[in-house]
């Protein structure tokens, strides 16, 4: 649907420095940012490639799809909304979009963080309206043009073309926004003078939203239509016209309703606004047309997402420690079973994934009725679209979601951005956003739970450690007096064997004669030397008992003496070649 | 230079150098990791991070906290395949990655249970790289191995060997010998040669010393 009205030039006064304080009052001023052709908007911001294009969206059921917005190109080929989607596909050239409510959810969300992210005071007044109260603003942003370019730019950064209009009431600034494209600052007192140029359409624009979204009933609509009818019938074309009437006439004519448009066409309706406590949630989701099956095409809609979910929080001054991506795939009971092992998540990986899930960055989280899930975690909160991009690359190459994909859902849990005061005498640490992509791509290379820092845990058992994920804490102070005493003894450090080595041992008379290990040729020797055993046993309540005896001998090798751990298992009965002392 | 975590050592090579690659060799029980686990002790004490790229897993968690090393600051590689070409390809490709995202204080690849054929295998080209990827950072670049293998791109290089272990053996008031459970391993005496050291101008040469390790229950 394309803007009905004519759009007047930006109108910008050269002096609008001072306007709270203008005459003997305080005077309020107010900004409504206002996004024409919200559903197209919407589609727009989702594929900014189809901007240069005609679009259609339409909606319904098939086969009973209609035309339900159109962009100024598509309405120059003659579609309008309401034609049926065959009509419209026999028009060459135009793109066919279906309506995404979760889109359209989106974009609303990013006019709304827009708007915070310069006053607290917002209302939403409508899905392609918002209004911000600018009261004390200006010791923050600059002069109300300012304001109001800045504003502008951020929607624009957002992905919405947006209309902004700064007036002194609430609904002048609305009908500005409505009627004018671009940035419109009105000065105080000027109301009637700037809005007079407009249609007298642009006071049932509201109503005509509300209409799409299927909010008003037929009785309000039937009302603004005779009203709309009448008005043309007297003459009524502009606003300024509809402002010059009397009073009392049009009263009498008219009833209250007529008294309310009047007010509006002066711009002498004041009121206060309903602010709206946005909840601070960040979601972004692509519905496809067709199913995608590449992880590249998948990587491209993902740095869309990406680009806008880091846009939103960066207009709220957040970043995120966690993001969620959620794809719903295509017909999973067609899907070989075999499938589950290279993505879908079974019941199996499920339990799997809970184990490893306290060292890797990312897991599993959940997967069932066709939806693949992935969490990636980060240690510190960032915002970076393109390190997010990459990490989830790598997390979905190492996972892939095993069927074709036809929605992506992306959330991100917003944090505070992190604060980090340098210093030139620090230890040098690597960067969190190189470090985590760094650590995530050695976890594909030598997997998730191969690489971290560790864990001892408190048990005699051997090898009782496990892996972390890798987040290097704050550098302690150094005491150098300390440092130096601790440095003078070296301590003897073991060398182990993984899997431990299975030996062959000849015993005599009970003692330990020769070692042979069949898998490590250079482990093997008569004994030289010999101490021990030293026994140890434990978790004898559980299942995973463990009783040992430990050696520490010397053996002859070929060339030359080395020492070595060996273990004598009480339980299972055999004997291994730990490591060696190195 | 920064400590290398062992008094000895730092007396014979004036420490370990910033942005150059050690080399430390020698075969099984020659006091490699010893020295390993001591220079990770002493970067991680300073308070910066390290990693150990670990191409044969055979990081002991145990004796890396017994010998001061703060286990928060050390990330651990394990390479895991099965062959060691493979494992060696890991520990390369990972070591780029670390080389370029930097900021680590020291930064070690264990080769040291790869058969030295394989480990021969590096091509000079690899350690001229990693030689110049370290360079100009504050990071230490060390490599375990059994054989020196980086020719001319390290700029230390440290040959360790045994000269034997030391056993406590419990005095007995019998005739008969002490069984073996009344002696204990105390600890190693180790051999260290300086082979190659281009950092300061020093006449050419070997210098050698002997310093005695520990063990963690030796008291």
């Amino acid at each position: 649907m394309k803007n009905q009205w004519p759009v007047a030039s930006t109108q910008l006064p050269e002096n609008l420095t001072g306007y709270l304080q203008l005459g003997t009052g305080y005077c309020f001023m107010f900004a409504c940012i206002y996004v024409p052709n919200f559903p197209v908007a919407a589609v727009f911001r989702a594929e900014p490639e189809l901007r240069s294009r005609a679009v259609a969206i339409f909606e319904g059921k098939p086969p009973l799809e209609k035309v339900f917005a159109v962009n100024e190109s598509a309405s120059r080929m003659g579609i309008t909304p309401g034609m049926t989607k065959a009509q419209a596909k026999l028009c060459s050239g135009l793109t066919l979009r279906p309506r995404s409510l979760l889109q359209e959810s989106a974009a609303h969300a990013a006019l709304l963080d827009c708007a915070q992210s310069f006053s607290p005071c917002v209302e939403d007044a409508a899905a392609d309206t918002v209004i911000l109260d600018l009261a004390g603003m200006e010791s923050l942003f600059g002069t109300l043009p300012e304001i109001a370019h800045n504003l502008f730019r951020c929607a624009a950064d957002l992905g919405l073309d947006a209309n902004i209009a700064v007036a002194s009431n609430p609904e002048a600034a609305v009908l500005a926004a409505r009627g004018f494209s671009g940035v419109t600052v009105i000065p105080p007192g000027k109301e009637s003078e700037s809005l007079g140029a407009l249609p007298v359409e642009v006071l049932f624009a509201g109503r005509e939203s509300e209409e799409r979204e299927g909010r008003k009933n037929r009785d309000e609509q039937k009302e603004s239509a005779s009203l709309l009818a009448t008005l043309a019938r007297w003459g009524i074309r502009s606003l300024r016209a509809l402002a010059a009437l009397p009073e009392i006439a049009l009263s009498e004519r008219l009833g209250q309703e007529g008294l309310r448009l009047q007010q509006l066409a002066r711009g002498t309706v004041s009121r206060t606004l309903v602010p709206v406590e946005a909840p601070v949630v960040f979601e972004e989701a692509v519905e496809l047309e067709y199913p995608i099956v590449l992880l590249e095409s998948l990587a491209f809609l993902l740095n869309r997402l990406l680009d806008q979910i880091c846009a939103r929080l960066a207009a709220r001054a957040l970043a995120t420690q966690e993001l969620r991506l959620t794809l719903e795939l295509q017909n999973l009971a067609g899907v070989d079973p075999q499938l589950g092992t290279f993505g879908i998540p079974s019941e199996s990986d499920e339990s799997k994934s809970a184990i490893e899930s306290q060292s890797p960055a990312q897991h599993f989280v959940s997967g069932r009725q066709g939806k693949f899930c992935r969490t990636l975690r980060l240690p510190l909160p960032m915002l970076d679209p393109k390190l997010f991009l990459k990490l989830l690359q790598l997390d979905l190459n190492a996972h892939p979601p095993g069927a074709p994909i036809l929605k992506i859902h992306l959330a991100a849990e917003p944090a505070r951005p992190r604060s980090a005061q340098g210093g030139l005498f620090l230890p040098p640490s690597p960067e969190p956003e190189k470090l985590e992509l760094t650590l995530a791509r050695i976890a594909g290379l030598v997997g998730e739970a191969r690489v971290g820092s560790l864990e001892l845990l408190d048990t005699y058992r051997a090898e009782s450690f496990r892996m972390r994920r890798f987040v290097p804490g704050a550098a302690p102070e150094t005491n150098r007096q300390k440092i130096a005493a601790e440095e003078k003894s070296a301590v003897a450090a073991l060398r182990m064997f993984r899997p431990a080595l299975r030996a062959a041992v000849t015993l005599e008379n009970g003692e330990l004669v020769r070692v042979v290990c069949s898998k490590k040729k250079e482990v093997q020797g008569s004994v030289l030397w010999k101490a021990g055993p030293w026994r140890s046993s434990g978790d004898w309540w559980e299942r995973e008992a463990w009783a040992r005896d430990e050696w520490d001998i010397a053996l002859q090798n070929a060339d030359d003496v080395a020492l070595y751990r060996l273990v004598h298992d009480l339980l299972g009965g055999g004997w291994f070649v730990e490591g060696t002392y190195d | 230079m920064v400590s290398s975590g062992i008094a000895a050592i730092d007396a014979l090579t004036g420490g370990l150098p910033r942005g150059c690659l050690t080399e430390i060799c020698g075969p099984a029980s020659s006091g490699r990791t010893t020295l390993l686990v001591a220079a990770l002790a002493a970067a991680t004490r300073r308070g910066e991070c390290c990693v150990v790229v670990d191409a044969s897993d055979v990081l002991d968690p145990q004796s890396a906290a017994a010998a001061g090393v703060e286990l928060t600051r050390l990330l651990w590689v394990r390479c895991g395949e099965s062959s060691p070409q493979a494992r060696l390809e890991q520990l390369l490709r990972a070591a780029d990655l670390l080389l370029e995202s930097g900021g680590f204080g020291l930064i070690a690849l264990d080769l040291g249970d790869l058969p030295p054929q394989t480990a021969r295998h590096i091509p000079l080209t690899t350690w001229f790289r990693f030689r110049r990827a370290v360079e100009h950072t504050p990071t230490v670049l060390l490599a375990v191995e059994r054989q020196s293998i980086a020719g001319s791109c390290s700029s230390l290089l440290i040959k360790l060997g045994s000269l034997g272990s030391q056993i406590r053996e419990q005095p007995m008031d019998s005739q008969f010998p002490a069984p073996t459970h009344a002696h204990l391993l105390t600890g190693l005496n180790i051999k260290a040669e300086l082979v190659r050291s281009t950092l300061n101008r020093k006449p050419a040469g070997s210098a050698e010393i002997t310093f005695a390790s520990k063990t963690a229950w030796a008291g």
